[in-house]
Order: structure tokens, then C-alpha cells, then sequence
């Protein structure tokens, strides 16, 4: 096993690694392009990477240009968790074989896909990159919609936000179902680790996937990722956004380990309202007319609901 | 090597699914990404077998559908090794869109096709449907008409798609149930000598170089799509049928059997050829062999290489011939068949005057009988002998009811 990255304070961090360029088209205030540079500046290892179709992908490979500094493949929509996971058997089967160009090294194995890459199309070929147990980590770029083809729901989509397939309208408040909880069903893969991560918290990102890329087997990581253009926020405020996201619990950042023993991994001092976290977005923004408040009521309660649902996991040590 | 060396006798009693997985244990494959499909099944389950029992070294991926099996072929292969897989009808179906991404990005992958018609009606029987939705994806796809020529190919299939020159993925077919499940002697090569005909992989812009990161399936629009899309065409018609050429002769050399772009069958001298793909073909040379009895001067004309389609030899193989029948084993649904329409356009600007019908057949592994065949001869020497074709363009052989016909 290598050794692993030591990493001393967010400067060093930020500049510890480009293998992901800053030279890229994704929008001004894209929370992807620092996901993946977290996940990316979290090891020295050699990276074999893979991305669906989506805003990453469309953004960072535009021939005769690459934004990538490592090993990178794109194949479809659906299909980048097996792309990687073909890559890793390879790799297997080039060790087991002698035939490595460099047998030394010890490639780390990971695929980015969107919410809709992740939580519907390619949702099949993710469970079966988990339930085979490849060597490797999918990471969900999870802005809750489809950003690359203009804003349509995704089954990430929260209630109440408007997206241009399920829009606010006279008589709608746009998305009416609640967000997929993909951790569960990840995590009932039983696989060895699943993480939620968010941007801003990124020494808690750090730790995860430092831990993920160690564990042998399937990892998946599901990380919030704010979308200027289409949660409809000033691009200097992805941060601020994010911060609202896990402050106020809307975006819990916790871990499950080996498909069951739950720890949260971040408890803000002051939770935040969710109506905060809502009235800074404008998706959200119908949901402030008199008639649908009700749902900013709703929302709330869930989120409280979620996060009772979480401790009990934790404090249950099950 | 870690893995046993297996004796074989010089001709084994294989069927074309066996003999095409004795010829992936001979070319050594570093992984097989695969899902179940009658017929084609077992070909990957005769891979994991031969891993089984350590005399093969690789890796197989049971994955979760053809998608996804194509999906791992594809990493496997951008990561840099020896990849195959095995697929049939609504599997091929429902791999087409990673058909064309494996092309696209010039990937070697070798995939078995075991041809069977396509739902609906579920149907699992052997024809053509799936080989002709294949036909537009890039790959480059050879045609076996017997597990002897289901062994063979798949060697020459690994030796084209991974030459740098070529980098195009390759399909090989064989009849569902006729070939793939018909057990017939098949003259073997020893481990050895098998391996030598293709060599070792030679990787290209693998990602498992970690000196030389790459960037694999770009995306390009109007600025450069067509320049990509213009080679990748420009080097299918250009540099493959060479290769495929070279790679016959060598495989000629090495083992005596002796494999033809077109296979022409009593062509010197004929009147009339039927062109055709698969098992057919050997039915129809064994009634151009009666005819010929009968004083009708009958030939055949098997096309050994799908795409890209030989026109040349096409060509040359019909230039003097007064009458050609096209037989499809697909329903062309809207048009005349795949063959028949190809055929009009390679002779088109030639100087040939032969009358050209089409006629369909076997459709979900219906027989194609010797009176079938018969028939259609007579029908060709009778539109010699008028001067034109008699009857409408495009005919179903066999079918039961009212008979069809247009055009
Ligand atoms: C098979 C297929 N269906 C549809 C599309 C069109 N498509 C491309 S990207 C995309 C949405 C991407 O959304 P998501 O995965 O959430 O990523 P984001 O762009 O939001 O980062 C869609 C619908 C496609 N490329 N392929
Ligand atoms: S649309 Fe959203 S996800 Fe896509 S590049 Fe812009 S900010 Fe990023």
C-alpha cells in the first residue's frame, strides 16, 4: 500500500497537485470543478479516471484540449463506473501477468458521474460496479439535476424545486417527489465504504476519500455539488451555498462503513434554518408565495426527521 | 507462464461456439467483459472455464448487461490488453450505442456475434438481423460459415484490429444454432503456433502508462467531429481489406487453409451467382453443383468481409454474370435488403448488364432448403434467357400463406 498523502493546511492543499487544470469550460462558481480537485489533491497516487457524459465531462475534454493531467476515459451517459471497472480488471489482469509498464505503481480507480448519470441511467451499471466489488470509487457530482442539457429533474431533484421538466408553474411548485437516497441503496450493497462529502468541509472530504481510495473494494462517494446556473445563485456564492447545504442539514455529511455502521462526520454549532438554506436559491424561490409555505414547513420537518434518522443509526453502533 | 499448455488432437469435434473460445484460450485474452445470450452463451462460459481450470490467464467480468459488457470491454481495452467478448441479437441490440464508442475510439476490442434474429417475435433461432444493425457501427465484421471457420477468423479478427494501422474493433459471426451449436471436425493449431499468428498485445496510448497520461473519448463538435468521423471511414475502406488480405495469406502459410475477401465458388465461367453470407453458402454451392450437372452454368459468391463492404472484389467476382440473386437473411423492413441494395451500388457504375433480384430467407432459422435454391437458379435462368427480371424485385423464399412479393 502507498503512502499516504500528508496534507498541512487548505493553501498547500489547493496547489498540492494539478492534474486537474483550472484551464476548463465548466461556468464560473461550479462546484465540480472543486470537487474533483479535492478528490483529485487528496493523493499522489496514480489515477486512472473515468466521467459520464454531463456538465465534467463536455467541460474538460474538448479535443484538441484536456483539462486532465491523469488517465481519463469517457465512454456514454451510463456507463463511466464500468469503463473504470473494466480499466481495474485490466490492471488485474496485466499484474496477475507481469505485463505492467510500471509494476510498481498502484493506481487508484475512479469514476465521476452526475446525479443523473448516477441516480438514473447509469444507476444499474453503478450497482454492478459495487455488487462485483471492483477496486474502485465512484464519485456522484450531485447538483440534483440535469445541468449539461438545461436544468431537467433528475430523481436527485428535491421537492419544491423548479426544473425546466418539472417547472414551478400556476398551478405546480415544480418537483413534487423526494430526493432518492442513494446512500442507502449504496450502502446495501454492503459495500465497504460510503461517504457523503461536501466541498466546503474539505478536510472532511479529505479523510474520506483518503480512506475510500484504501479500503480494497467498491467505494461510492456522493458529494453536494451547487450548481450556479441552475440552483440560480451568484457564482461567488458556491461556498456560501454549500455552507447553508450542510449547516442546515439538508446535506448531511456522514460515512457507512461495510454497509451498516453509520458515523456522522460533521455536527454544525449553529444549525441553520432549511428556509435559509432555500430562500438563497431560486429554484426554491415560489416556494416564499404565501400558498406554498406550507412546503418550506414540510421540508424542514424532513430534514429533521433525517437527520433524528441518522443519530439513531450512529448511536445504535449497528 | 503460470497457466497449462492444453493437447489437442490435430482435428478436435468442436461447434462454432466452442471452437470460437478455444480460440480465445489461444489468444490468450486479458479480459472478457460478458453477458449471457442464447446463442452465443457459451463461448464466455467456455472462457471461464478454461480460467477455471488454469489454462488461460485473464480476467472475466460477469457484468449486468451487454451494455455494460461492451462498457468493460471498453476500459479493458483503452487500459491496454487483449479483449473479447460474445453477444447475439437483442444483447447486440442493446450494445449498439457502445458499438460505435468502441470504434470511435479506435479500440481493438474482437466480439463474437452468434447471428440470431431480433424480437419481436421473441425468437431465438439463427438469422441475420443483428449482423446487419451491426453494419454501421465501424467495426470491421468477418463472416464464418463453420465452427472450422469460427476458429480460424477469430485469429485473424485479433490480428487486424490490433495492427496500429487498423485500431478498429472487429466483429466475427457465425449462424446461431447452424454453426454454433452444429459440432463438426475442426483442424486445431497447437497453443504455440496459435499464439504466434497473433503475438503479443501491443499496447497504444494505454491508461495504465503512467508516464504518459491520456484522454479518452473526447468530445468534439462541429470543428473537428467530421475530421474524426472522415478518418475513422477513410481508414476502414482504405487500410483494413490490405490487412485482411495479409493477414489470410500469412494464416495460409501457417496452417493451409486458405480464406478469400469474396469466396467465389464456380465463378469462372457462370451465368447466373447467387450471393450470399453464413451456412447458406455451402448449401448453395452444393446446388450449383447440381446445376451445373443440369448443363446450367451456376455459381456462388460468399462474402467473407461484411465491412467494410468489397466492393472491388464484388466486383470482379460478378463482372461477367448475366443474373445475380441477392439473399438476405433479414427482413429489410422498407427497402429492399441490405445485400441487395449494396450489390446495386457496387455495380452500379460497372460495365456488368446482369439483372440483379433480391430475395429474403430464413428469417428466424427457417430452412433454407436445396429445392429453395433450385427454384431460385431456374428463376435466374429464366430471366437470362428473357432478358429481364421476371419476377418482382424482392421475394420471400418459403413463407408460408399468400405469396409476398414487391417492387
Ligand atoms: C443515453 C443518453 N441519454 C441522454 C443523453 C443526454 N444527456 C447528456 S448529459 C445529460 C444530463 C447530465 O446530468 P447529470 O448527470 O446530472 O450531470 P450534470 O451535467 O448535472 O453535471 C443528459 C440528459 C446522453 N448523452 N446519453
Ligand atoms: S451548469 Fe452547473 S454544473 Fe454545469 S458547469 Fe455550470 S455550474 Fe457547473
Amino acid at each position: 500500500m502507498s503512502e499516504m498523502k500528508k496534507i498541512k493546511n487548505l493553501k498547500e492543499f489547493s496547489t498540492s497537485a494539478d492534474r486537474f487544470e483550472g484551464a476548463n469550460l465548466l461556468c464560473p462558481g461550479c462546484a465540480h470543478s472543486i470537487i474533483v480537485r479535492e478528490v483529485l489533491n487528496a493523493t499522489n497516487d496514480d489515477l486512472v479516471l473515468a466521467a459520464s457524459t454531463g456538465c465534467l465531462e463536455v467541460c474538460t475534454a474538448v479535443y484538441p484540449y484536456t483539462s486532465w493531467d491523469a488517465s481519463w476515459i469517457h465512454i456514454g451517459f451510463e456507463n463511466g463506473s464500468t469503463a473504470v471497472a473494466g480499466a481495474e480488471a485490466m490492471y488485474k489482469a496485466l499484474k496477475n501477468k507481469g505485463r505492467l509498464k510500471q509494476p510498481d505503481r498502484n493506481p487508484k480507480f475512479v469514476a465521476f458521474g452526475g446525479d443523473g448519470a448516477s441516480y438514473d441511467i447509469g444507476f444499474q451499471w453503478i450497482s454492478g460496479c459495487m455488487e462485483r466489488g471492483h477496486n474502485m470509487m465512484y464519485v456522484v457530482l450531485d447538483n440534483e439535476v440535469y445541468a449539461n442539457t438545461g436544468g431537467q429533474r433528475s430523481s436527485s431533484t428535491p421537492i419544491g424545486a423548479s426544473a425546466t421538466t418539472t417547472p414551478a408553474g400556476r398551478v405546480s411548485y415544480g418537483e413534487t417527489k423526494n430526493k432518492k437516497d442513494m446512500m442507502s441503496i449504496m450502502a446495501a450493497h454492503h459495500i465497504p465504504y460510503a461517504a457523503q462529502v461536501a466541498p466546503n468541509k474539505w478536510k472532511d472530504m479529505v479523510k474520506k476519500i483518503q480512506h475510500g481510495m484504501e479500503v480494497d473494494g467498491p467505494v461510492f462517494i456522493n458529494a453536494v455539488s451547487p450548481c450556479t446556473t441552475e440552483w440560480k445563485f451568484d457564482p461567488k456564492d458556491t461556498m456560501h451555498i454549500t455552507d447553508l447545504a450542510t449547516d442546515s442539514l439538508v446535506f448531511p455529511l456522514y460515512e457507512i462503513i461495510d454497509g451498516h455502521e453509520l458515523n456522522i462526520t460533521y455536527r454544525p454549532k449553529n444549525v441553520v434554518p432549511v428556509e435559509e438554506y432555500l430562500a438563497a436559491q431560486g429554484r426554491f424561490k415560489h416556494l416564499f408565495k404565501d400558498e406554498y409555505k406550507y412546503l418550506i414547513k414540510e421540508w424542514q420537518e424532513r430534514v429533521d426527521a433525517n437527520w433524528a434518522y441518522l443519530n439513531r443509526r450512529e448511536e445504535a453502533r449497528v | 507462464m503460470a497457466f497449462d499448455k492444453m493437447e489437442l488432437r490435430d482435428i478436435e469435434v468442436w461447434d462454432g461456439n466452442f471452437a470460437a473460445a478455444q480460440a480465445l484460450r489461444q489468444c490468450q485474452i486479458d479480459v472478457v467483459s460478458a453477458y449471457p445470450i442464447t446463442p452465443s452463451t457459451p463461448i464466455v462460459e467456455g472462457y471461464a472455464k478454461f480460467l477455471a481450470d488454469n489454462y488461460i490467464e485473464g480476467e472475466f467480468v460477469m457484468v449486468e448487461s451487454e451494455h455494460a459488457a461492451m462498457s468493460g470491454c471498453i476500459g479493458a481495452s483503452a487500459a491496454g490488453g487483449r479483449v473479447a467478448t460474445a453477444t447475439s441479437s437483442q444483447g447486440f441490440a442493446l450494445m449498439v450505442e457502445t458499438l460505435y464508442q468502441a470504434s470511435g475510439m479506435r479500440l481493438p476490442i474482437v466480439l463474437n456475434v452468434v447471428n440470431r434474429a431480433l424480437a419481436a417475435p421473441l425468437n431465438v433461432n439463427g438469422d441475420h438481423s443483428d449482423m446487419y444493425l451491426g453494419r454501421d457501427s465501424g467495426w470491421i465484421q468477418l463472416d464464418a460459415y463453420s465452427p472450422q471457420e469460427a476458429y480460424d477468423l477469430n485469429f485473424i479478427a485479433f490480428r487486424v484490429a490490433e495492427d496500429h494501422d487498423v485500431r478498429l474493433p472487429c466483429m466475427v459471426h457465425q449462424d446461431g444454432f447452424m454453426t454454433s451449436h452444429t459440432a463438426q471436425g475442426v483442424k486445431t493449431m497447437d497453443d504455440d503456433t496459435a499464439y504466434s499468428f497473433v503475438g503479443d498485445f501491443k499496447p497504444m496510448n494505454d491508461m495504465l502508462d503512467f508516464e504518459h497520461p491520456v484522454t479518452h473519448g473526447v468530445q468534439t463538435e462541429e470543428d473537428w467531429h467530421f475530421e474524426h468521423k472522415a478518418r475513422q471511414h477513410n481508414d476502414l475502406m482504405t487500410k483494413v481489406m490490405p490487412k485482411i488480405q495479409t493477414a489470410f495469406d500469412d494464416f495460409e502459410k501457417l496452417t493451409g487453409r486458405k480464406y478469400n475477401i469474396v469466396e467465389k465458388y464456380d465463378m469462372e465461367d457462370a451465368d447466373i451467382a447467387v450471393v450470399c453470407m453464413g451456412t447458406s453458402v455451402e448449401t448453395a454451392r452444393e446446388v450449383a453443383k447440381e446445376m451445373r450437372g443440369k448443363g446450367v452454368k451456376a455459381g456462388v459468391v460468399g462474402l467473407r468481409v461484411i465491412r467494410p463492404f468489397p466492393f472491388f472484389e464484388v466486383q470482379e467476382a460478378l463482372k461477367d454474370v448475366k443474373a445475380i440473386a441477392a439473399l438476405d437473411r433479414s427482413s429489410p423492413n422498407g427497402a429492399p435488403g441490405m445485400l441487395f441494395n449494396e450489390l446495386a451500388g457496387a455495380l452500379y457504375n460497372t460495365d456488368t448488364k446482369a439483372l440483379l433480384s433480391g430475395y429474403v430467407y430464413g428469417l428466424g432459422g427457417r430452412d433454407l432448403t436445396k429445392k429453395h435454391l433450385t427454384d431460385l437458379y431456374s428463376e435466374l435462368q429464366a430471366n437470362v434467357d428473357a432478358g429481364k427480371v421476371l419476377t418482382p424485385l424482392q421475394q420471400f423464399i418459403g413463407v408460408r400463406g399468400p405469396k409476398l412479393q414487391f417492387l
